[in-house]
């Protein structure tokens, strides 16, 4: 079963915890959810001068999401808490991206410590219909899943710092996000105990 | 076969249809209330005419465009009758996975689309009764966008609104324009 996988949890055995909650919960075709995302960007373009802001809007908004998403994944996968933060990566790319975008994601380029790793996307669903206007050449399109990881691993007590470094949309050849550890994020003890 | 039963109604002929998890839109759409909201409010929490108008602009554009999808195998419907079923139907079927309940006309440009259990409000609720329905106004905007982007792509030219009856079910009243 998925609790007794071990802590290094083969992809294998995630990709397929992925697809078995994938196929469980309610999916939604697509094209409302990607068309809405690209709606929204466009006028946070028309919003705002400065490109970088919509990216740190879109992350923002991606982070309010991932603070709430997360209890959806945790209700859903039922995996063991990750131990150490080597052991998000897979999770994150094969049982998160697959449970709700319906694509899982690849792992790669750790650094030496295992504090610092690349989610590629070979593909993103929110891509699909774009093409990034005049202008643009520095937006992060779908910065806001940037945000997501960023907040899940919040509430899983993982400080992070989650940007894109590749993006299909800016002619690279496929999409990267790194995701980098800052810091463990203490619990707090509620007030009353020692 | 279960392949006939993904294809009927699907928007995507000739391509695998794609999903995603319900919760992404759903989370979307009240990031996208939380942004337009900001600023955009007065003290009794309701969106001022800029927002509003901002945020229906935004179901326009996605509802014109996602006609143009959904329609790009079929033949045109000419008949303002068609078309307001197709939105009944097909449109309906693909945004919130069940139709309409209830269409009514006064015959006279006027339609009355009812949704005994709206799927997208039933995520949004409050314990307060009053919240819920302040809420609920913002949150139809959209689709009454989407609904007025989808009817002018399709060459019906109208006014949109909504209202919640008891929630969550509501009405959207189609008005068509000359």
């Amino acid at each position: 079963s998925a609790k007794q996988m071990s802590s290094q949890g083969g992809a294998k055995d995630l990709a397929r915890v992925g697809e078995t909650i994938f196929k469980s919960v309610d999916r939604f075709n697509y094209e409302l959810f990607i068309m809405t995302y690209g709606a929204m960007v466009a006028q946070l373009l028309r919003d705002h001068e400065d490109v970088q802001e919509v990216n740190t809007r879109l992350e923002k908004m991606g982070h309010n999401i991932g603070l709430r998403l997360i209890e959806e994944f945790l209700a859903r996968s039922n995996l063991n808490r990750c131990q150490e933060f080597k052991d998000t990566a897979e999770v994150i790319a094969k049982v998160g991206f697959k449970m709700f975008l319906g694509v899982a994601a690849g792992v790669t380029n750790w650094d030496q410590k295992k504090e610092e790793y690349s989610l590629i996307l070979d593909e993103n669903p929110l891509n699909d219909f774009v093409e990034l206007p005049e202008g643009c050449q520095h937006l992060w399109f779908s910065n806001i899943l940037c945000g997501v990881i960023r907040g899940c691993l919040e509430m899983l007590q993982w400080r992070v710092e989650c940007k894109f470094v590749k993006d299909v949309l800016k002619g690279d050849e496929t999409s990267e996000i790194r995701v980098k550890l800052i810091e463990i994020i203490p619990e707090e003890i509620p007030v009353g105990e020692d | 076969s279960e392949m006939a039963a993904t294809q009927r109604g699907s928007v995507q002929t000739g391509e695998t249809r794609k999903e995603v998890h319900e919760s992404c839109f759903e989370f979307l759409q009240i990031e996208m209330l939380e942004w337009i909201s900001q600023g955009g409010e007065d003290e009794f929490g309701e969106l001022n005419p800029v927002a509003a108008q901002k945020i229906e602009g935004l179901g326009y554009s996605v509802g014109h465009r996602l006609a143009e999808r959904f329609t790009k195998e079929r033949g045109r419907l000419v008949e303002p009758l068609e078309i307001i079923k197709f939105i009944c139907k097909d449109f309906w079927l693909e945004i919130c996975k069940k139709q309409i309940d209830n269409l009514r006309t006064n015959h006279r440009g006027v339609y009355v689309l009812h949704d005994a259990k709206f799927r997208w409000l039933t995520k949004i609720s409050s314990t307060d009764a009053n919240r819920t329905k302040q809420l609920s106004a913002k949150f139809l905007l959209f689709p009454c966008g989407l609904i007025r982007g989808a009817l002018a792509n399709l060459g019906v030219n109208c006014d949109v609104s909504a209202e919640v009856v008891t929630f969550p079910t509501c009405n959207f009243t189609i008005k068509v324009k000359n």
